[in-house]
């Protein structure tokens, strides 16, 4: 036997174990249940397990944003969640924002823009974009937001407040100036 | 029925946008062949000597790894053309964070527990790893990075200098900085049972990733398939292979498995490459008038004992600016670091902040307004070569920005703008970049239904390199551009040279356009209907390209930057950023601008943000992630305004374009630090320019 060879794959269990926990993770609306390792984050679950490779791995240290989903109607880096502790999540990735043929306003308004060149933070920006919506919609303030703004109503998005609320989000190739233009269309 | 547009010089949207906002464009790391193995690297924790031993045992006893390679085992490569492959080939440690062993494992948790249980033990020699101006080890080397010579010398440039009535004699330091690319360089590698070798693969060019892993693995280059159909950004760091892919290839073989790795974000600064730190010392002598007599731009850099990589950082001051008197020199010491490489604009980026801050120190001392000085100094020909220029578009770059930016409005003294606690202030320079051209090939078919396929080994790193070539297919064709199916990243297409230098459209583009031209040519002479399969016309562009150019030839702009300085905490904030850029003709004014905002957006970082420090001790980077390397985020990036000059250059290529990825980041950092100066009176030699390096002096 090859001394460098490890143990066979025969070895593993493919059910639950003190390591690896069955859970459940609602999809784009798809239900998946999946039997994972307690190690596993949402994002290699998503990449790896399920072959959904439209979130991003930039750094895997929530570091960068590329890896954005919206988990339970809030942005989220997937790259910082282990599955395991998410099961019953309701997780919407970039492959589910359209519905059918039809872009998300968000994604048609990535185009329109250019708002993208290597397209690898894309899928985050994409998501974090959708999330802060929400949030601003739900009267979320940023560090730009002034302080005698109205509490809980909704937010106003200027160009301020979106590269402060959007800069979780690396961009290596410097989209910036046409993410937030592309926003700022969508924005209310 | 309705006329065709323009295809050239048109807005055309990016083809592959749909596939990026909808999250189906696959990168390399995102091909799970069944059975795919995970590699998982481990580098070296000591910054120079040897391993003398590799512990398998307990990695090798977690579930799910399969093999622990290292040099103990690791197949033997023939003769890799760049010696940063030469991984887990001898027991060796050149610097921190070079690869000395790789986990298999059936899983990326198992992958990285595997890693992480891996005893190593090393024998540990001292290290050298910090550059200083008079370090022992200096030498003069015979070419610095584009083989240009490492000394050029014109006239007497340091009697000149000394006879100067007015003198700037100023040093610059850049430390190193790291390209990361939001993608980390990734391979999924896999070997047929006839011993094809095929790699999904982050790279600029598979064409010359194919020939580097055939000359690795002793195969012929048709035995490696190369496909890189996206890539996640690159800015030179994936211009030719890189470790990951030797290490998929020799896992695969090893394990008899397809094996995917993708590189830690932690590891990338000591593997990939970086721009490595310089120390520019610039010596201007000028007229009273502000004609300059004497130019001096001498540059010390390092390298690595691993290979020779020299910044080429004084080479612009060849062709900036008129002068009788210059000397341009290099001087390069091999230090126990990870080896550097190329970023975005390698040389002019680095050389540009130092010679264009002395610029503005030179019109400080002068009193002359700096875009005006620049233009009295404006050359007829290249001064180093004496060449003409195929055209220069500076002076009108600078006229031009300074008319859309309201340069004039600037009162010139310093200190003077405040606005509460904010200090405002206004900077210009000048930013240049060369042409530069290679080879390729492309194929340009006919199908009977009226449409039209173009193939040739492009690489997309987010220029929109498809949408370019098929507007110049389209052009040549005088088709809808929708008529055009283009195929790129994958080296069983036409051979094409890397996207880097700026040459890409230029070089893929001349061999689309030759194709596309003799294609049309039989078409015309064909009178029958064409034969079931269609017509196809293979052309290569290796002879028209080898051909040296009368002209020296070049791209220029004009960057302006507006800041604002917080006198109480010393935090630089960019107000607004404009350039102007004369490029030769612009092909897709859409992705154009894109590329030249996103130039200036790493100029920002540069000037602002970016920094890497050598840790002394452990002989390593210490900002080796994304929360301590700082690259720009939204919030630093504020409005950028881009234009260009449309120029009309005959002698480039048929389509009449210069390289538009890089200039974007030259001069850029530059004229941040200039406006900084002008808001603070403060001028800092060093980047980046962060609150704890100006707080001391607005205090
Ligand atoms: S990959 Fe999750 S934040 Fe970078
Ligand atoms: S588009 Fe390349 S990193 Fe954002």
């Amino acid at each position: 036997m090859d001394p460098s060879r490890g143990r066979d794959d025969g070895a593993q269990q493919p059910g639950a174990t003190g390591d690896r926990s069955t859970l459940t993770l609602h999809i784009n609306g798809t239900e998946q249940t999946l039997t994972l390792d307690h190690r596993t984050t949402v994002l290699d679950a998503l990449r790896e397990d399920l072959g959904l490779t439209g979130a991003k791995k930039g750094c895997d240290h929530g570091q960068c944003g590329a890896c954005t989903v919206i988990v339970d109607g809030r942005r989220a880096n997937s790259c910082l969640l282990l599955a395991v502790a998410h099961d019953g999540a309701r997780i919407t990735t970039v492959e589910g924002l359209a519905d059918g043929d039809r872009l998300h306003p968000v994604q048609e308004a990535f185009l329109d823009r250019d708002a993208l060149q290597c397209g690898y933070c894309t899928p985050g920006q994409i998501c974090s974009a959708v999330g802060m919506l929400g949030e601003a919609a739900d009267g979320f303030p940023s560090h730009v937001t002034t302080r005698t703004a109205p509490v809980s109503a909704p937010a106003p998005l200027d160009a301020p407040e979106i590269r402060e609320r959007m800069s979780g989000n690396l961009c290596r190739c410097g989209a910036y100036p046409r993410i937030v233009e592309a926003i700022e269309d969508v924005a209310p | 029925m309705s006329q065709a547009p323009p295809p050239l010089g048109t807005p055309a949207a990016r083809r592959e946008g749909r596939d990026k906002v909808t999250g189906t464009a696959r990168y390399a790391a995102e091909h799970t062949p069944p059975g795919c193995l995970y590699g998982w690297p481990v580098p070296a924790t000591i910054a120079r000597g040897r391993v003398s031993a590799v512990h398998t045992d307990e990695a090798l006893a977690l579930p799910g790894v399969h093999a622990v390679l290292s040099h103990d085992n690791a197949p033997r490569l023939k003769q890799p053309d760049d010696p940063i492959l030469a991984v887990l080939q001898d027991d060796r440690v050149p610097h921190r964070g070079w690869y000395i062993a790789l986990v298999v494992a059936d899983t990326l948790d198992h992958a990285r527990a595997g890693a992480e249980a891996l005893r190593i033990a090393y024998e540990t020699t001292e290290h050298d790893v910090v550059l200083s101006e008079n370090h022992p080890g200096l030498y003069t080397p015979e070419t610095v990075n584009g083989e240009y010579p490492a000394v050029r010398e014109r006239g007497d440039a340091d009697r000149a200098f000394a006879m100067a009535p007015v003198q700037v004699d100023a040093t610059y330091a850049i430390g190193a900085l790291h390209n990361h690319p939001m993608e980390p360089h990734a391979s999924t590698a896999q070997w047929t049972q006839d011993g094809h070798l095929h790699v999904h693969d982050s790279n600029q060019g598979s064409t010359t990733v194919r020939e580097s892993l055939a000359a690795a693995f002793g195969l012929r280059p048709q035995q490696v398939t190369v496909v890189s159909e996206h890539v996640g950004g690159g800015f030179g760091c994936k211009g030719t292979t890189r470790p990951q892919a030797v290490l998929a290839a020799m896992a695969a073989r090893h394990t008899g498995r397809p094996v995917k790795i993708a590189l830690p974000r932690r590891q990338l600064a000591a593997v990939v490459g970086h721009r490595p730190p310089t120390v520019q010392r610039l010596r201007l002598g000028a007229e009273l008038d502000g004609t300059l007599t004497s130019v001096s731009h001498e540059v010390i850099t390092q390298t690595s004992t691993v290979k020779e990589f020299v910044e080429q950082a004084a080479v612009p001051a060849r062709i900036m600016y008129g002068s009788a008197h210059s000397r341009t020199t290099h001087r390069v010491t091999a230090l126990d670091v990870p080896s550097p490489s190329w970023m975005r604009a390698p040389g002019e980026a680095p050389g540009m902040y130092a010679l264009e801050s002395a610029m503005d120190e030179l019109a400080a001392a002068l009193g002359i307004d700096p875009v005006e000085l620049r233009l009295r100094n404006d050359p007829a020909d290249e001064p180093d070569s004496g060449r003409p220029f195929s055209s220069r578009g500076l002076a009108a770059c600078l006229e031009e920005g300074a008319a859309r930016f309201g340069w004039y409005d600037r009162d010139p003294r310093p200190a003077v703008r405040e606005e509460g606690p904010l200090l405002v202030g206004t900077g210009v320079a000048s930013a240049t970049y060369p042409v530069y051209i290679a080879g390729s090939s492309a194929s340009a078919h006919a199908a009977t239904d009226g449409s039209y396929r173009i193939q040739v080994n492009a690489t997309d790193i987010g220029t929109g390199a498809r949408t370019v070539l098929a507007q110049i297919a389209a052009s040549v064709l005088n088709t809808p551009v929708e008529n055009i199916r283009i195929d790129i990243g994958s080296s069983e297409l036409p051979d094409a040279p890397l996207a880097g230098g700026s040459s890409g459209t230029a070089s893929w583009g001349w061999s689309v356009h030759k194709a596309s031209t003799a294609l049309l040519r039989q078409l015309r002479e064909c009178t029958g209907p064409l034969p079931a399969e269609g017509l196809t016309i293979f052309a290569d562009t290796e002879q028209e390209t080898s051909e040296k150019s009368p002209y020296a030839r070049h791209a220029f702009g004009a960057q302006f930057a507006e800041v604002a300085v917080d006198s109480r905490t010393g935090e630089v904030r960019v107000r607004r950023m404009l350039g102007v850029f004369a490029a030769g003709h612009i092909l897709n004014p859409r992705t154009a601008r894109s590329q030249f905002i996103g130039g200036m957006t790493m100029g920002i970082g540069m000037a602002l943000t970016e920094g890497s420090t050598m840790d002394p001790v452990f002989g390593d980077f210490t900002e080796s992630d994304l929360a301590s390397y700082h690259v720009p985020v939204c919030a630093d990036v504020p409005e950028i305004e881009v234009h260009w000059i449309d120029e009309d250059d005959p002698h480039l290529n048929p389509m009449g374009s210069k390289g538009i990825g890089e200039i974007g980041i030259v001069g850029a950092a530059a004229a941040v630090g200039n406006a900084v100066r002008h808001a603070t009176g403060v001028r800092l030699r060093s980047l980046p320019l962060t609150p704890d390096t100006l707080l001391p002096y607005l205090l």
